[in-house]
């Protein structure tokens, strides 16, 4: 990548207007955090705070921030299809986007680190491991270490999650998710619009389906199973790094209906699409993530 | 050409006027004015906080305050240092000077860059709010470890991990925005072993942030969660364990110490080789040396936890690890003096905070290597040496790294020369104020004083009368400081020439004083020698 940018391109730069969404933004995202905040300390016992519009509060700053999206992509959308954007432009909001999706990988590293911790170090030394004989001795004697972890030291017991089940269905929605928005890919390459719109259509469908199964399974989890996010160290990062990563895929369907909606409304063209690749990198790493998941949350 | 229109009608109320032009900007030259603005505003904040901590240990027992505030301003002081003051003043730094370095007309992405910076206000309103809550502010450190911040944590814990998300999704952004900068608007000709070792820095701290600042997001919501949700990733009788806490802390809190000091490096490699009118030593060693020290700082983090509890072998892997990185280290501060070697140096004031930067980020580098020993670590762990070797490698690492860069760039993004007799004044100052404030600590630490405690034995009551003397004079200097920025913006002899400084190379001097509000409305021509990297001569 040393390559240095090629000569002619820098001089159409364009630099865009003072613009009032991001302003806009961040007073949503402190409006949203303060919400939270309270909603939080309003219906958690740990800190018993009066009231109840600490929700509503978090409803309106997260109101405020779609409406910033909305009003922010559109100025870059009319930007894009107006002609503006330079191929210098279009390659920074690539990078970008591909540094974005670095950011989020890192995220979820963050709680596969935890998982790998509790199932490698921390239930294997409860249970006395190394030199952890006499914790296991004097504080919790009866602990055993098995994954899926079925009693905590605490004793909280819980069932583990079937993998072969609804997760493994889901599992082949993503992955096929991922096949049809790469022929929807392919076939806006070849300017084929039907065909863009059915597989763009069915991707939608598929990751809308998938998000059913999850909310199935979790209850499933919480009503038969006794899997909450209180059973221990298993549901902790059961429903941790299911719960992000089922946000992730209803952020990705819905950039992908949006994806869908400006496809209808005849938006762009072989050569220039960003938005559309940027949605499905997301929607390819989504599923990346999924694959990690099975295979140690679940399966193994 | 640029297409800029100003959308803002001339005849609004100034005020009005005023405020739309800073609060929905995307120049990065503005943007990097607020950068700067709110970290010298946090940098108060904090700074003000240390007092109350110096003055509360100027003698032994408790004179001032109560051990539950002293704990508050401890965490608060660490917490608004480095997330509100030396960070946002970095990145201030970067949105100034990687257009100008790169020949670029702006950032990459400058409606990003507008959002990054304005999170961070209402970030610190939320985190410093937390001190007028019920219960206090968060009192259990900077690094905020479980179970003090999760079980025991005050209901304004809340609020600070809310911050930590805000602060955390800014410096992505902001680091997102570096990195396409650098990797993406560069002049023609202007090839990645051309750009000065200040944009290099920093495309290395953007990727660190990128790697790391997520890292932090996923702790603190892991607290979050133990706090109010019922899971245990902190909890034993889960099956979780506190100590995980500090590995995912310390996997972000290592490399984020280098993002405290890479662009400082950085800096100082611009200076030192202006003021001793030479090429840099070894600049390709220098960018090996940054990238090796960054890819290292992934695999150290366990020297923070030496005496939390690890297995021999991990403790042993840390140890030789950390070691290792006082070698690239060691080349950068060898790189330096050669650079000095011979040349005809002359002492204006960015040169000597750039000198003092080298010579005492090395003591503090020294102290490091001492810490990194497991069997002494055990000694000193958590007790004031740690203090004073952290605040050796940051104050003269990161805040004289950032105030050499003031001096020396000023003129070029004002147009107005600084005071040069109150700048030595305000150098040596700040270096006796530094060296008695934090040389005093190797001593008490050595001796036993642990560190975050708000009273000590009378064993240690000289060493900490001097640094709170140390103290106070530091902070005095900080209104020297002030005051020599107001004036030389209001005051200041004109600058004319381009060149401000005689020896100074890169395309930031080809400008005019001050820079244009649009850097490069037509991108700059690179000639192989116009390049600060003496690269193509090799
Ligand atoms: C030669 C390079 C360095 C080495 C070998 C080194 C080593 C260490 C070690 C072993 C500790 C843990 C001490 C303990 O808690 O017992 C430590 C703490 C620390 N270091 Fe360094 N260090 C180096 C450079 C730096 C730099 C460049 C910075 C920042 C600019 C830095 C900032 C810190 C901070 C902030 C802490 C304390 C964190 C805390 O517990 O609050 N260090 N260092
Ligand atoms: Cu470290």
């Amino acid at each position: 990548m040393s390559e240095a940018p090629a000569v002619g391109e820098t001089p159409r730069y364009y630099v865009p207007h003072t613009s009032v969404w991001p302003i806009v933004g961040s007073v949503a995202l402190f409006i949203m955090a303060y919400g939270l905040v309270t909603m939080i300390h309003q219906t958690t016992d740990k800190v018993a705070a009066e009231g109840t519009h600490g929700v509503w509060i978090f409803y309106i700053g997260l109101g405020i921030v779609a409406f910033m999206l909305f009003g922010w992509f559109g100025t870059v959308i009319r930007e894009s299809v107006t002609g503006m954007n330079s191929g210098l432009m279009d390659r920074s909001y690539r990078m970008g986007m591909q540094w974005f999706i670095v950011s989020e990988v890192m995220f979820f590293a963050a709680f596969f680190g935890a998982l790998f911790y509790a199932r490698v170090i921390s239930v294997p030394w409860l249970a006395g491991a190394g030199s952890n004989l006499e914790t296991h001795t004097f504080l919790w004697p009866d602990f055993a270490d098995v994954w899926p972890l079925f009693m905590t030291p605490g004793g909280t017991e819980t069932e583990a999650m079937e993998a072969w089940g609804l997760p493994f269905i889901n599992t082949v929605i993503l992955v096929t998710s991922s096949v049809t928005v790469t022929f929807a890919h392919w076939a806006l390459k070849k300017s084929q619009r039907i065909a863009l719109g059915v597989w763009l259509a069915i991707t939608v469908l598929l990751g809308a389906f998938f998000l059913l199964l999850q909310v199935v399974e979790y209850a499933e989890a919480y009503e038969e199973l006794g899997l909450t996010l209180g059973s221990g160290i298993y549901g902790s990062t059961f429903f941790m790094l299911t719960g992000f990563h089922g946000a992730h895929v209803t952020m990705g369907t819905v950039m992908l209906a949006v994806m869908l909606f400006r496809v209808f409304s005849g938006h762009f063209t072989p050569e220039n699409h960003f938005a559309f690749e940027a949605t499905s990198w997301y929607w390819h790493f989504v599923d990346v993530v999924w694959l990690f998941l099975f295979t140690f949350v679940y399966w193994f | 050409m640029i297409a800029h229109a100003d959308t803002i009608p001339k005849q609004r109320h100034p005020l009005i006027a005023f405020l739309l032009r800073w609060l929905l900007t995307t120049n990065h030259k503005e943007i990097g004015t607020l950068y700067l603005c709110l970290a010298f505003l946090l940098f108060f904040i904090g700074g003000a906080m240390a007092m109350v901590v110096r003055l509360e240990l100027f003698q032994p027992g408790l004179q001032f305050t109560q051990p539950d505030f002293y704990n508050q301003m401890v965490t608060l002081h660490g917490l608004i240092m480095v997330f509100g003051a030396v960070m946002p003043a970095f990145v201030g730094l970067a949105n100034w000077l990687v257009p100008l370095m790169i020949g670029a007309p702006d950032m990459a992405l400058p409606r990003l860059n507008n959002f990054s910076f304005w999170i961070l206000p209402f970030a610190f309103i939320l985190l410093l709010s937390s001190m007028f809550m019920e219960g206090g502010a968060p009192n259990f450190g900077w690094t905020f470890y479980a179970p003090l911040s999760t079980t025991y944590g005050p209901p304004s814990t809340d609020y600070f991990i809310l911050g930590v998300h805000l602060m955390g999704v800014s410096s992505v952004l902001g680091a997102i925005n570096v990195m396409v900068t650098i990797l993406n608007m560069r002049a023609p000709g202007m090839t990645l072993f051309r750009m000065p070792l200040f944009v290099w820095t920093w495309l290395i701290t953007a990727f660190l942030l990128i790697m790391a600042m997520p890292v932090l997001a996923g702790a603190v919501t892991m607290m979050l969660t133990d706090r109010h949700f019922g899971t245990s990733f902190f909890e034993a009788s889960g099956g979780g364990d506190p100590v995980l806490f500090q590995h995912v802390f310390w996997f972000f809190g290592h490399p984020e110490v280098y993002i405290m000091i890479l662009p400082g490096f950085g800096i100082a490699s611009q200076i030192i080789p202006t003021f001793a009118r030479k090429k840099l030593f070894g600049y390709h060693s220098m960018v090996i040396a940054t990238i090796a020290i960054a890819l290292l700082s992934f695999i150290v983090w366990g020297h923070h936890m030496f005496a939390a509890g690890m297995p021999l072998a991990a403790e042993l892997f840390f140890m030789y690890a950390t070691m290792l990185i006082a070698v690239p280290t060691g080349v950068k501060v060898f790189n330096w003096v050669a650079t000095m070697w011979r040349g005809s140096m002359t002492f204006e004031t960015p040169m000597l905070f750039a000198v003092g930067f080298v010579i005492m980020f090395t003591i503090g580098g020294f102290s490091g290597l001492m810490l990194a020993l497991v069997p002494a670590d055990f000694q000193y762990h958590d007790t004031f040496f740690v203090v004073a070797h952290f605040h050796y490698v940051l104050y003269p690492g990161a805040i004289f790294g950032t105030m050499a860069a003031v001096y020396y760039w000023l003129p070029k993004w004002s147009g107005r020369m600084y005071d040069e007799r109150l700048g030595k004044i305000h150098f040596w100052t700040a270096t006796i104020a530094v060296n008695l404030t934090f040389f005093p600590m190797h001593f008490s630490g050595l001796a036993g004083m642990p560190r975050r405690i708000v009273d000590y034995s009378i064993a240690f009551a000289d060493f900490n009368m001097l640094s709170s003397i140390g103290a106070g004079l530091l902070g005095l200097t900080q209104i020297l400081f002030l005051y020599i920025v107001v004036k030389a913006l209001t005051s200041g002899e004109k600058v004319t020439d381009a060149q401000v400084w005689e020896g100074a190379e890169g395309l930031e001097w080809t400008l005019p004083s001050p820079a244009p509000l649009h850097s490069f409305e037509t991108p700059p021509v690179i000639e192989p020698d116009d390049a600060h990297a003496a690269a193509d001569r090799a």
